[in-house]
């Protein structure tokens, strides 16, 4: 569901970042390991699309999203793929329930309101629909970004420290959502984190060792 | 939640500087839509009272005031002339003169302004009567439309007259005979609406009591004015019958040779534009000058608002938002800014000349009004909101130009 071959990508040509090779299943749930700075965040990115690789391919449900142009991959993006950040960010203008529609209407899905409150019901957010993002706690925005990530059904859902910032409390409700509703549609998850907790959950794990540069 | 919805939301979630771009964009459009109001009903009404007047022969002094006090009846007179020095212009079979009107003026009633003429000043402005007749005898009068409307007069009704053109009890003529109206005249659009009608014997009338005791039995409506040649009238308003050379030289030779003035409202009214042209242009360019500067209060809001923003512009490209979108959001809502300011501009310039024609109407005699529509406008309206996508276009090149990967990994 998720593979990447000899993916390499260079931030300015000279510099270039080596990625060992990643083979996830449908559904499988999947924990990517490393220190800061060994390049999670930009593998993430390159497996979510945001950014484009030196070499390599990246297939995501059948689509190599690598040779993918902009507006396809944008559109490819909200559709397939859901990514969930380690700060949770929202549209500030518009409200929880808005923002969720919004998401569904970028990605080009139908407009589902049932489909919105049933998730967030779901995520112990129903009380909060009509709230603006900034007026839940941490908490509550991850399990929303987690609701929005969700939403479309994705076949892939990314998840960047989705738990670096929250208590142990936290923590553990934040992870046992993203596994139970990754679970309920089926969805491939991928974290990648440095949080130690979360090591001993995840029997599938893929460890990112330091760059190397090419000489 | 279309684009649209999306954008307006997003402007009102910054209340403040919205409402700084809004009041500027408004107080920009509604300036420059109130001059152009302003300047096309005056000039309107300079054009309508026109009425093919070619000279107006009155007391010497400002020429500008003779056409002003008697043909838009908005300045003081400028002094009275003996029926014996017009009476030439006044005489029917005069080789030149096509129509002589003579006027009368310096009394009002509640503030509008009495006239003492003749029938011709109907034929000036094409006046019709709307109820009742002409004055058959002295100190009957014909009221224009807005005089009947505004005091509430009809045919039947009397009144006392005052002294100057402001309204002061201690000037009425209460120990005269009082006015009657004996007809209403339609509407015409031009300064006649604004005016009591009624014989130049009337106001003699009004001002000689006291000194004689037979009052107006001296006056008789059916001799030509020419026969009380002690009398004094304010002006004569002349239409030739052809212009030609002598037409031309009349004024100068009326100017030259007697103790009276000929002015020629084309040549004055031409000289008002020019004196209020430049007083118009200046709070022209001053509106514009708003409106740009409304234009630049757009750009920096939104220019500002993208730092705070830059999160959330990612995170709409990763929900699959492509690039085109988030410019045409911001575009969007520049746009929606100049439009909204654009609206409540034009309401606020048409509520406004609505609510100030009252005034204007009493110091200009001229019926103003809001419910007026320029094609000028649209061209404001168009020009506004080119200002508000000018001004969101590098703020929406930005937000095109999110750099999606590394704005989320700040943070």
């Amino acid at each position: 569901m998720l593979q990447t071959k000899e993916l390499t990508y260079s931030y300015d040509g000279k510099n270039v970042l080596i990625f060992p090779d990643i083979d996830c299943g449908k559904g499988e749930h999947w924990l990517l390991l490393g220190q800061s700075g060994s390049g999670k965040t930009t593998l993430l990115h390159l497996l979510g699309g945001l950014l484009s690789p030196a070499t390599g391919s990246i297939i995501v449900a059948g689509d190599n999203i690598a040779t993918k142009r902009a507006a396809a991959l944008d559109r490819f993006r909200g559709r397939h793929i859901g990514i969930i950040f380690q700060k949770s960010h929202f549209v500030r203008a518009l409200t929880l329930e808005e923002n969720l529609v919004l998401a569904q209407q970028l990605a080009g899905a139908p407009i589902d309101r049932g489909r919105v409150e049933e998730l967030l019901g779901h995520l112990n957010l129903g009380h909060k629909l009509r709230e603006k993002p900034d007026n839940l706690s941490m908490g509550e925005q991850q399990r929303a970004a987690i609701a929005r990530a969700l939403l479309n059904r994705p076949d892939v859902i990314l998840a960047d420290e989705p738990t670096s910032a929250l208590d142990d409390i936290n923590c553990q409700e934040v992870i046992d959502l993203l596994e139970r509703e990754a679970t309920a549609t089926g969805a491939t998850l991928l974290v990648v984190t440095h949080d130690g907790r979360l090591k001993a959950r995840f029997p599938r794990q893929v460890l990112l060792t330091h760059y190397q540069p090419s000489l | 939640m279309n684009l649209l919805q999306l954008s307006w939301k997003n402007i009102l979630h910054k209340p403040t500087s919205t409402l700084l771009s809004l009041v500027l964009f408004a107080l920009g459009v509604g300036l420059v839509s109130l001059l152009m109001l302003v300047n096309r009903q005056l000039e309107d009404k300079f054009e309508k009272n026109l009425a093919g007047i070619d000279m107006v022969i009155g007391a010497k002094g400002s020429p500008l005031q003779l056409i002003l006090s008697s043909m838009y009846h908005i300045d003081a007179p400028t002094g009275n002339v003996a029926i014996a020095d017009v009476k030439a212009f006044l005489n029917p079979k005069h080789p030149v003169i096509g129509k002589a009107v003579p006027l009368s003026l310096g009394d009002n009633y509640r503030s509008y302004r009495i006239v003492g003429t003749t029938f011709d000043f109907f034929d000036l402005y094409k006046a019709e009567l709307a109820q009742g007749r002409r004055w058959e005898a002295v100190f009957e009068v014909v009221i224009g439309a807005a005089v009947a409307d505004a005091l509430d007069l009809k045919t039947g009704d009397t009144f006392h007259s005052s002294h100057g053109f402001v309204v002061d009890e201690n000037l009425e003529h209460t120990d005269a005979s009082a006015f009657k109206v004996v007809g209403v005249l339609q509407p015409t659009g031009a300064v006649v609406d604004q005016l009591i009608l009624t014989s130049p014997q009337s106001i003699w009338g009004v001002h000689e009591h006291g000194d004689h005791e037979h009052e107006h039995e001296a006056y008789d409506l059916s001799k030509p004015l020419t026969d009380y040649e002690g009398e004094s009238i304010t002006s004569v308003l002349v239409q030739f019958k052809a212009r030609n050379a002598a037409t031309l030289n009349m004024p100068r030779g009326i100017n030259e040779n007697t103790n009276m003035q000929a002015a020629t409202p084309a040549w004055e009214i031409n000289r008002l534009y020019a004196i209020l042209g430049d007083s118009a242009l200046a709070l022209q360019v001053l509106a514009l000058i708003i409106i740009a500067v409304s234009g630049l209060s757009v750009f920096l809001s939104l220019y500002a608002s993208l730092r705070d923003r830059r999160y959330e512009l990612a995170l709409m490209r990763v929900m699959g938002a492509s690039r085109g979108k988030l410019f045409a959001l911001i575009l969007l809502e520049g746009l929606l800014l100049a439009a909204v300011g654009c609206v409540i501009g034009l309401a606020l310039s048409h509520t406004g000349m609505g609510v100030f024609a009252r005034a204007l109407e009493s110091s200009y005699r001229y019926s103003f009004t809001g419910a007026l529509f320029l094609k000028e406008e649209i061209w404001l309206v168009l020009a506004a909101l080119g200002v508000g996508l000018l001004a969101a276009f590098i703020p929406a090149v930005q937000a095109r130009n999110t750099d999606i990967s590394q704005t989320l990994a700040e943070g």
